[in-house]
């Protein structure tokens, strides 16, 4: 059984009067001790997927008008607020982009740990147990860290002592939401080093998001990529960086200058992101796509199973490489 | 005679002391910074957050005053220029910044935005001459002459950049500084902008000082790149050599920190531990010391110079640059 699996997930957002759909029909599963990395670009609907699944997003302005999010098999949408809280911090934890608002500003980082110890592991809730999690991330000298106000440490100091929230709870999912997006590469480094070692040790899965496909070649053991609402396509790390699918991926990773490898000219991508509400008929890429066909505008395409354990929204599309296109 | 030449730069703030203490302290955010751009050349400046590259742009362009040292321009000494003579240069450098939404005016038309820098340097004289100039770089930007009557709330954030880059044009500048142009956008919106600053730089030689955190963005658009740390320029050397071969352990760590597609074929990672330290008490010997992982006790103590180690390669390190040196 998989650990979380998403079936035709729907979210809506109440806006003047009408319900604007951000998440159209996505689904996707993880198993247990997997990484999987939910690519795509700003406003697709990443963090609305990610939130759904401990139910954390404000009902309203949202609500689920479709599908099933199910974790260990049970069903989160239907959950009554008990069940849920067993589940989120504790089954499933998060960990969000920008720690500073995330942590109390007016508690030490050690006491913030201890209450989510108390709440979901009361055995455990220790100084000592406090500081062995702040040791596990890599904080140095955790004694008296832990008495340090969120203040006084560093982004990348922050988001370890959030790491070491979110494990507290010894999670089966960890959900990172673009943990390192608001880091320098250096300390991102860092990050994605504690992350892969914890997932190591610990055997936790992970879904981490983000829109910078570089972290997926270095964490990832599947890649799901977004583009407006939907899931357009998925693929295990290796052939979905390799050999790319759907006209966007290919776009995507073109769209960026790799390090060591220099190229004439960049390829972008016209025209710009689709915000919810503008999203276009038939293929939602269909006005940026090169090699979009007349069919692809009226036409909504389905995520249909290719070969390799990979699906893929478009009709028109066959792996190849990036070089070659 | 380079376009632009700094000398000795350096920019310090004092700073409050925390709530207990007493007097001020310095930030020493740029320190004895020494760099070319040749006109038309792309010059990338790379580093992490707080290193200085947003100080030295604005003070480059006389935004802030520097401490002390000597901004040339066209061979013109620029740093103690009254306000009134530097307004005639300001034609000839011009600074974008990261937030497309903040450097526009919302409430006047991208075509009064455009209009008020030609305006200001009187460089089209009717009306018609200025719409027509106007038409102009929206074309070359890749807008439409039309778009000149809406509001910037219209555009998206890629559009928006462009049109911060066309009035930046506006005045036919010699020298572009762009602080993190890109970092705002959309990953598949970056491209469009990468290409626009690489036509104006090719096709129209105007010369780029490049500001990023993004290494691989600098190795693809800039002729040179300088690497900052804690305020000084620690290498300086050909883009495309210096992220293939860095000769400075810092350049190597901020390389192999960039994530890549292709993990597997990476070397060994470097981490650097901990953080850049506090550009208020910078540490003695070489700056990079303390997460250095070659460091040796000289470091501690001395600091190295930026020294030219190979004909047009720079590098302020004991022990890397000997053995470039010895490996080329
Ligand atoms: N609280 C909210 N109220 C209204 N709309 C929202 C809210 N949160 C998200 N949305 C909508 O959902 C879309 C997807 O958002 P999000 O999942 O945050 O994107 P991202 O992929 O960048 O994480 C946004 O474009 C926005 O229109
Ligand atoms: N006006 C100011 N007053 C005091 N300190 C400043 C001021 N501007 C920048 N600094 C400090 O100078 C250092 C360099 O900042 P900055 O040039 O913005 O770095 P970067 O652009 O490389 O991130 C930082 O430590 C910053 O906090
Ligand atoms: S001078 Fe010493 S401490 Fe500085 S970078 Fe070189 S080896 Fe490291
Ligand atoms: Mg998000
Ligand atoms: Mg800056």
């Amino acid at each position: 059984m998989p650990l979380l699996s998403i079936h035709d997930l729907e979210v809506e957002f109440r806006l003047n009067d009408r319900w604007v759909r951000a998440v159209d029909g996505v689904s996707f599963s993880i198993e247990p001790g997997e990484t999987l990395c939910l690519v795509g670009e700003s406003g697709c609907g990443k963090s609305v997927t990610a939130l759904s699944i401990g139910r954390l997003l404000p009902e309203p302005p949202a609500r689920y008008s479709g599908g099933r999010i199910e974790v260990e098999g049970h069903d989160i949408l239907s959950m009554s607020p008990r069940e849920l809280q067993r589940i989120r911090g504790g089954v499933v934890s998060y960990v969000f982009q920008e720690p500073a608002a995330a942590l109390n500003p007016v508690f030490r980082v050690g006491s913030q740990i201890l209450e989510t110890l108390q709440i979901h592991r009361p055995a455990k809730a220790t100084q000592a147990e406090v500081v062995r999690l702040l040791g596990d991330v890599g904080i140095p000298d955790p004694e008296r860290r832990a008495r340090s106000y969120p203040h006084e440490l560093s982004g990348g100091m922050q988001q370890r002592v959030m790491i070491a929230m979110a494990i507290a709870t010894e999670p089966r999912l960890l959900i990172a939401d673009e943990p390192t997006t608001a880091l320098d590469v250096t300390i991102q480094a860092q990050i994605l080093e504690l992350l892969k070692d914890l997932k190591q040790r610990l055997g936790m899965a992970i879904l981490l998001i983000t829109h910078n496909l570089g972290l997926v070649g270095e964490i990832a053991d599947r890649v799901a990529v977004m583009y407006a609402g939907q899931i357009v396509e998925t693929a295990p790390v290796g052939s979905l960086l390799h050999a790319p699918a759907h006209p966007y991926t290919r776009a995507l990773i073109q769209s960026v200058p790799e390090l060591g490898h220099p190229r004439e000219r960049l390829i972008a991508i016209p025209g710009t992101v689709p915000m919810p509400g503008t999203w276009p008929a038939g293929c939602r890429f269909a006005p940026r796509c090169p090699v979009v066909q007349d069919d692809c505008r009226t036409l909504a395409p389905s995520l249909k199973s290719i070969a390799g354990n990979r699906s893929v929204r478009c009709p028109h599309s066959a792996p190849g490489s990036t070089a070659s296109s | 005679m380079p376009l632009l030449e700094l000398e000795s730069l350096q920019v310090r703030f004092p700073v409050e002391r925390g709530f207990f203490g007493r007097g001020t302290r310095v930030v020493h955010a740029v320190e004895d910074l020494s760099l070319t751009v040749a006109a038309g050349e792309a010059v990338g400046l790379v580093g992490e957050s707080g290193c200085g590259k947003t100080t030295l742009g604005r003070a480059l362009l006389r935004l802030i005053e520097p401490t002390s040292g000597t901004i040339r321009f066209n061979g013109e000494d620029i740093t103690h220029l009254p306000a009134g003579e530097l307004r005639s240069r300001r034609r000839q450098f011009q600074m974008i910044f990261q937030d497309p939404f903040g450097s526009l005016n919302p409430r006047l038309t991208v075509g009064q935005s455009l209009a008020e820098p030609l305006e200001i340097h009187g460089i089209a004289s009717t009306p018609a001459e200025r719409a027509e100039r106007i038409a102009t770089l929206l074309r070359s930007v890749g807008l439409h002459a039309d778009h000149a009557d809406r509001y910037p709330h219209e555009f998206s954030g890629g559009q928006r950049q462009r049109i911060v880059i066309a009035r930046a044009l506006a005045v036919e500048p010699k020298l572009l500084v762009c602080d993190e142009p890109v970092s705002a956008l959309d990953v598949s919106v970056q491209a469009q902008v990468v290409n626009l600053l690489q036509d104006l730089q090719r096709e129209r030689g105007v010369a780029l000082l490049f500001i990023s955190h993004d290494l691989a963005v600098v190795e693809h658009l800039c002729q040179r790149v300088a690497v900052m740390y804690l305020g000084r320029v620690v290498e300086l050397g050909p883009a495309r050599e210096v992220c293939r071969r860095p000769s400075h352990p810092y350049t190597a760590a901020l390389l192999s920190a960039v994530p890549t597609l292709d993990a597997t074929s990476r070397q060994k990672r470097i981490v650097l531990r901990g953080d850049p330290p506090s550009p208020i008490d910078p540490p003695s010997g070489c700056p990079f010391h303390p997460r250095c992982p070659i460091a040796q006790d000289r470091c501690r103590s001395e600091r190295p110079a930026l020294r030219e180690i190979q004909p047009g390669r720079w590098s302020a390190c004991w022990v890397e640059a000997d053995q470039l040196k010895g490996r080329s």
